[in-house]
């Protein structure tokens, strides 16, 4: 049986006049891990915040665990929200709070838990991620890759359905950027919950999800398991796997002719670059 | 323990800023709760109150017994009506007693002085000063003082 | 020419008109919410930054005003032989107008800037975004309790402020200068109203701290999550907060004090 955590069906989403998604449509099936690739700028990160109801489509339904996260009431959205997890690039752990409070947060707000049966839950998922001798230290007391660990076991504190990554990845050293790969594989598996990764780093995200998309320009540009997008031969994607400069891609970003540019021709009409794909 | 300290400490501030109104009700403005008790009113009537305000001052030889609780124009008897408030520990002021506008020094505010009268019947709540002086105006003075010189 | 003109005009007026139904929204949201009995120890930590934080430049500023206003109304009122009404007009004029104004500028300069730079700063680093995507609505959470923080703190600190510059004028006056003392407290108590002067007073610094306190969380919750965007925001707080403050100022002295 195929129950799907997260179905987009025809999204479009315009940030002023830049038209960031087209008609997107892709499903998220429940349990698995999912990685969702693309280049910089082709609005990652304003996926997971349409995923987490933070903004909303210009057109076109998202539904989240079967409900539509546009149409339900705000108090229902925060209802949803406790079974989903999301893990931010920058951690984003309450400063103010000591890396324990941040992971009791969702407990003391959530549950009617007393203290002694919070202290426990928050012991074992700091243990889970290997910090619970740091339960009593300052977000700004820990290096970047802990303190996403940390935020690891702040998603996790709800035993949630559907957790949500973004950028896992980046700015880690190798050892911690194991370190956390392994740990949302292990979500995934011991916890049975549906991962969605996004991020750029082809490698780690190709090594732990069941599913990739590659997301380009707005549109879903080719989707599959690791092995079977190996295989595919689109030149766009095999430009965004194999890592080339330029190519479908551009590497140049809209501008008028380099000489003109250069000889100071003021160019009333701006001439861009014509794509020969 | 860093959470009772800030407790403490917004207690002491709360009761600080309690203690700053307090100042600034009875030291800086006189403000008592027991004197709007025990008191009752006696109506006077005035040709003219200029200057007099709500609150002003009701004396006795300079003693403050009370004080000026409105001020209204009588369709009536067409003058002004002002309502007095006087502390009720003061009872004995006589039923012919004068009630007058008089200023506090050459430029000071106005406020109603009562000079004693002679009956032995005493006025209580509600009952009229009926023989009153109107207020001084200055400019009215200096103009009848010009008229007089030429 | 002329059409570029109305048209930055038009776009400013859009602007502000855009910005202030943002601010509210975000103002009614914050305050229109069942009570939470979660919020009240935050409160309590409002209370604490916003107000027993700025104790201290409160006394500072309040007793340096108070002195000097003694002795600049020493020098003129001795001339005319009236010095004893010095206790009187230190007394109004620091109830009525410099206790409130001054010590909502002071607050808008220390707590109002920082309330801003906070709030932006946890915009910025995703806090507020994954306290909301945690469940937990960020204006229940964070900007109501600094909001009922800073409109208790307010009142509070301008009546200290008034109380701290009459005891400085008294020292100046009566210590210093030789006013009779008898004389400086008598008639400033006969002079000054409680309902007439005192409260009006007080009402003015009401108003004056829901207006800071909203600039403030405003220009934090919709700062621009850059460095630029958050300097701009915290120097926005203080120059609105300060043009607020003067200009709501001349509007109250004309409604209540029945010129």
């Amino acid at each position: 049986m195929t129950r799907n955590s997260i179905v987009f069906d025809n999204v479009s989403y315009n940030f002023g006049k830049k038209e960031i998604f087209k008609n997107l449509s892709f499903e998220v099936p429940a349990g698995q891990t999912v990685g969702i690739m693309g280049p910089s700028g082709t609005g990652k990160t304003t996926l997971l915040r349409l995923m987490g109801g933070q903004i909303q489509p210009d057109n076109g339904t998202i539904l989240v665990e079967g409900k539509d996260i546009n149409k339900i009431k705000r108090a229902e959205l925060f209802e949803l929200r406790k079974c989903l997890g999301m893990l931010f690039q920058s951690g984003a752990l309450f400063s103010d709070l000591t890396v324990f409070e941040n992971v009791a947060f969702p407990l003391k707000e959530h549950t009617r838990l007393n203290g002694e049966m919070i202290r426990y839950l928050v012991l074992i998922k700091l243990n889970s991620v290997g910090l619970r001798g740091a339960a009593h230290l300052f977000p700004r007391e820990l290096s970047g890759g802990m303190q996403r660990r940390v935020a690891l076991a702040r998603a996790m504190a709800l035993d949630p359905k559907l957790i949500m990554y973004d950028e896992p990845f980046t700015g880690l050293d190798p050892i911690a950027l194991g370190v956390i790969s392994n740990l949302i594989k292990d979500v995934g598996s011991v916890y049975e919950c549906t991962n969605v990764i996004v991020s750029h780093d082809i490698e780690e995200t190709a090594r732990i999800s069941n599913l990739l998309y590659v997301l380009s320009e707005g549109e879903i540009i080719g989707q599959g398991s690791p092995q079977d997008l190996k295989k595919d031969d689109s030149p766009r994607l095999k430009q965004f796997l194999n890592g080339l400069p330029d190519g479908p891609v551009p590497f140049h970003y809209p501008a008028p002719e380099y000489l003109d540019s250069l000889i100071g021709v003021k160019n009333t009409k701006r001439t861009i670059i014509k794509r020969d794909d | 323990m860093q959470s009772l300290k800030i407790e403490v400490l917004v207690g002491v501030f709360l009761l600080l800023s309690l203690l700053c109104l307090g100042f600034l009700a009875v030291k800086v403005s006189g403000f008592s709760l027991g004197k709007s008790n025990d008191r009752y009113l006696l109506y006077s009537h005035f040709e003219q109150v200029g200057g007099l305000t709500v609150r002003s001052k009701v004396a006795i030889s300079g003693v403050e017994i009370g004080q000026v609780l409105a001020i209204e124009y009588d369709q009536e008897t067409m003058n002004a009506k002002v309502t007095l408030e006087i502390d009720s520990s003061i009872s004995s002021i006589p039923s012919d007693s004068t009630a007058s506008i008089l200023t506090e020094g050459l430029l000071g505010s106005k406020y109603i002085s009562i000079s004693l009268g002679a009956e032995d019947q005493t006025l209580s709540g509600g009952d009229e000063i009926f023989d009153t002086q109107s207020a001084v105006i200055l400019e009215e003075l200096i103009g009848k003082f010009l008229i007089e010189q030429f | 020419m002329l059409i570029h003109a109305l048209r930055r005009i038009g776009r400013f007026g859009f602007e502000m008109l855009s910005s202030m139904g943002r601010a509210l929204r975000l103002l009614s949201s914050a305050l229109i919410r069942r009570p939470d009995h979660r919020n009240i120890p935050l409160i309590i930590g409002q209370i604490y930054q916003l107000g027993v934080l700025s104790i201290l430049i409160i006394v500072c500023s309040g007793f340096a005003i108070g002195a000097v206003l003694a002795l600049q109304g020493y020098t003129q009122l001795v001339r005319v032989g009236s010095e004893s009404a010095l206790g009187l007009g230190v007394a109004l004029v620091l109830v009525m107008e410099i206790g409130p104004v001054v010590s909502a500028l002071l607050f808008a300069g220390r707590a109002g800037s920082a309330v801003t730079a906070e709030i932006g700063l946890m915009k910025a680093t995703e806090q507020l975004a994954s306290m909301e995507m945690i469940g937990v609505d960020p204006i229940s959470r964070i900007i109501a309790p600094r909001f009922w923080g800073g409109f208790i703190v307010l009142p509070l600190l301008a009546l200290m402020f008034s109380v701290v510059g009459i005891w400085a004028g008294s020292l100046v006056a009566v210590d210093w200068l030789g006013v009779y003392s008898g004389s400086f407290w008598s008639v400033m108590e006969q002079g000054v109203d409680f309902f007439d002067h005192v409260m009006k007073g007080i009402i003015k610094s009401i108003v004056f701290g829901f207006v800071v306190i909203w600039i403030s969380l405003y220009q934090g919750y919709d700062s621009l999550p850059t460095s630029e965007g958050l300097s701009k925001a915290t120097t926005n707080t203080v120059v609105f907060s300060s043009v607020w403050i003067l200009v709501l100022d001349f509007f109250l002295t004309l409604m209540m004090f029945e010129l």
